[in-house]
């Protein structure tokens, strides 16, 4: 069900508890599970709970209770957008407006194309460089207008991580 | 003054985070020192003690005393955990520690678990935060290779492994017990407390748990001493500590001071407010301290007992700073949304207290506010104050109550006059 590359990492992870502890790897298997296949389905979890020995149940908990986890598809670049206080007092708003009028969809919604979604989200603990977001693994700081338009355009190219 | 000394000091070097440029900055030279002179482990504890040094996660409790609390001659496993969860609003200094110089972080927890006799830790990172992951990681793995982690650490009788967890996006894991049960595997709900983490922490064993920038600080209390390190500060406030200052100011960062800097001092720093602007109100420790008003924090100094007898606490030194261009209302409207949707939803007070307060500051910013809204605020906080598992409510209605005594004008002219006072400008 996953790649052998997503197998191995698991068992990476899986390494670093005690032997009797297997359910320690679990945040770790789902989120290599979902990098692996998009989103977590019901099959994928159930899969993970496997791999691990535990019941599905706790699998099922850890999913839902994490905000990192996508249990419905996304678009390929996920963009979250700070707008805690520190963001807000420098004017987060407006970069998320702004996100909106750009790409034509509201905070939670998905571009038609699959390409973008955006979401609006607590503070990502980088506040000294508000407004800022994030897109897949990467941190954008500072952000202006100006530099939203030239990420978007960037990642509609086809990149990315892009700078 | 001593600025940018202890956890910063290297944040200027090219590739501080590596192994190489940290040995050469006199980096694992105070382990060295303990593992292979020796020096005892009471000795260190005592040290620590001696330096005043408080935990920089938020609660402020004195380090060497809780080091102290690590039962001796246990079975099983001990443990050492770093808290690097850094999710409250304002708080950005863990992250920088992890990326400008994760074997300062490293060496001071193998200090720590020297002392406290612990065989394995791990770092508990917030799972967004992957720059940092990958340097630490990166870094971990140097330490390994070069034999300052695992079985015999430097040849002799000491061993210690060290491991990243990474979280997978959920505030209230920054709880001390809530990241234990991440580390199980399971959803972050905090445990009543006692038993503390010291008789039963991680699995159930012995477990000590400190934040990065405490860790990141014990090298130079070891290697200078813990008189140097109090008399950077002053009694009670010992040493240096990285404000994050951050909103309306021209220079948000990190400024890591001497504690009993004067705010205005710091403030300065930071390249001070924005032209035109008057300072409205300052939170001193994050979100879940008490805002104080600018005024009464231009003659306060940045250390525990100052900002307490101010009304508020240091908590995790994030300085959120707030001008006259914004309106109050809406700015704790947000802060509040933050506490209902970190709730963990265990206890009923703050599962149903967090919502109640966000739904009534949304209706009064929305011009929907009843006159009644502000006590019904005070209520409703003053029955959720103490009556929960953890505190994080305390801390949702902290700046709620704290806002309405400071700036109840501005509450009643939203209420009455279905609109703001305050027009808001750009930040
Ligand atoms: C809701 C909540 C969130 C917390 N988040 C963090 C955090 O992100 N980082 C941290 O170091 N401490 C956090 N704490 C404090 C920890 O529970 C604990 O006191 C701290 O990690 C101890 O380390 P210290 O003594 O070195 O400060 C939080 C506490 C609460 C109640
Ligand atoms: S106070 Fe809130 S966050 Fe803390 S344990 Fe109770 S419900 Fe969870
Ligand atoms: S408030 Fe936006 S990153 Fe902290």
């Amino acid at each position: 069900m996953l790649s052998e590359q997503a197998l191995a990492e698991i068992a990476r992870e899986r390494a670093k508890y005690p032997e009797d502890r297997a359910q320690s790897a679990l945040l770790a298997a789902l989120r290599i599970a979902q990098e692996d296949q998009g989103f977590l389905t019901t099959e994928v979890m159930d899969y993970i709970a496997l791999l691990l020995g535990i019941e599905p149940i706790r699998a099922y908990e850890v999913a839902t209770f994490y905000s990192m986890y996508d249990l419905q598809p996304v678009g390929r670049h996920k963009i979250c957008v700070c707008g805690s206080v520190s963001c807000f007092l420098r004017d987060s708003d407006r970069i998320i407006a702004h996100l909106e009028d750009q790409l034509g969809i509201k905070v939670g919604e998905t571009t038609p194309d699959g390409l973008f979604t955006l979401q609006e989200v607590e503070c990502l603990g980088a506040c000294l460089g508000a407004p800022m977001m994030q897109v897949g693994d990467r941190y954008y700081e500072d952000l202006t207008k100006d530099r939203v338009n030239g990420i978007l355009a960037a990642l509609r190219e086809g990149g990315d991580d892009v700078g | 003054m001593w600025v940018n000394g202890v956890t910063l000091q290297n944040r200027g070097l090219e590739d501080s985070h590596r192994l190489a440029v940290y040995e050469a900055s006199g980096g694992y030279r105070t382990l060295r020192e303990v593992l292979l002179r020796p020096v005892a482990p009471e000795q260190i504890i005592t040290e620590m003690k001696k330096s005043g040094l408080r935990g920089r996660g938020g609660a402020g409790f004195p380090t060497g005393l809780k080091w102290s609390f690590m039962p001796k001659g246990v079975t099983g496993t001990k443990y050492l955990l770093c808290n690097a969860d850094e999710g409250e609003p304002g708080t950005c200094k863990d992250r920088d520690i992890m990326r400008y110089d994760p074997h300062r972080l490293i060496e001071g927890m193998l200090i720590g678990a020297y002392a406290m006799g612990a065989r394995a830790g791990y770092i508990y990172i917030r799972g967004e935060f992957v720059e940092p992951i990958q340097l630490v990681e990166a870094a971990l793995a140097e330490a390994y290779q070069a034999g300052l982690l695992g079985n015999h650490i430097l040849g002799t009788g000491f061993s210690f492994d060290l491991y990243v967890h990474r979280g997978a996006g959920a505030y209230i894991c920054g709880e001390e017990t809530a990241l234990m049960e991440s580390i199980e595997g399971k959803k972050g709900q905090p445990r009543f407390k006692p038993p503390f983490p010291a008789s039963y922490g991680l699995y159930g064993q012995p477990t000590t748990i400190n934040n990065v920038e405490t860790f990141a600080s014990v090298p130079d209390i070891i290697s200078k001493g813990g008189d140097w390190f109090l008399r950077l500060g002053k009694p009670n406030n010992g040493g240096t500590k990285i404000f994050s200052v951050t909103g309306h100011v021209q220079r948000p960062g990190n400024y890591e001071v001497p504690m009993g800097t004067p705010f205005k001092d710091l403030l300065a720093m930071a390249g001070g407010l924005f032209p035109e602007r008057k300072l409205k109100a300052v939170i001193p420790g994050g979100t879940s301290t008490p805002m104080v008003a600018g005024e009464v924090m231009m003659d306060t100094t940045m250390d525990y007992d100052a900002i307490s007898k101010a009304g508020s606490a240091l908590g995790a030194g994030s300085v959120i700073v707030i001008d006259d261009s914004v309106c109050m209302v809406k700015t704790v409207e947000r802060i509040a949304r933050f506490y209902m949707h970190e709730s963990c939803g265990q206890c009923t007070p703050c599962r149903e207290g967090m919502g109640w307060l966000w739904r009534v500051m949304h209706r009064i910013e929305h011009g929907q506010g009843r006159e009644e809204d502000l006590q019904l605020l005070l209520d409703v906080g003053a029955r959720i104050e103490g009556r929960t598992i953890c505190a994080l409510a305390d801390g949702g209605v902290a700046p709620v109550v704290s806002s309405i005594r400071l700036f109840r004008s501005e509450y009643e002219y939203h209420i009455q006059h279905k609109r703001c006072l305050v027009t808001m400008g750009a930040g």
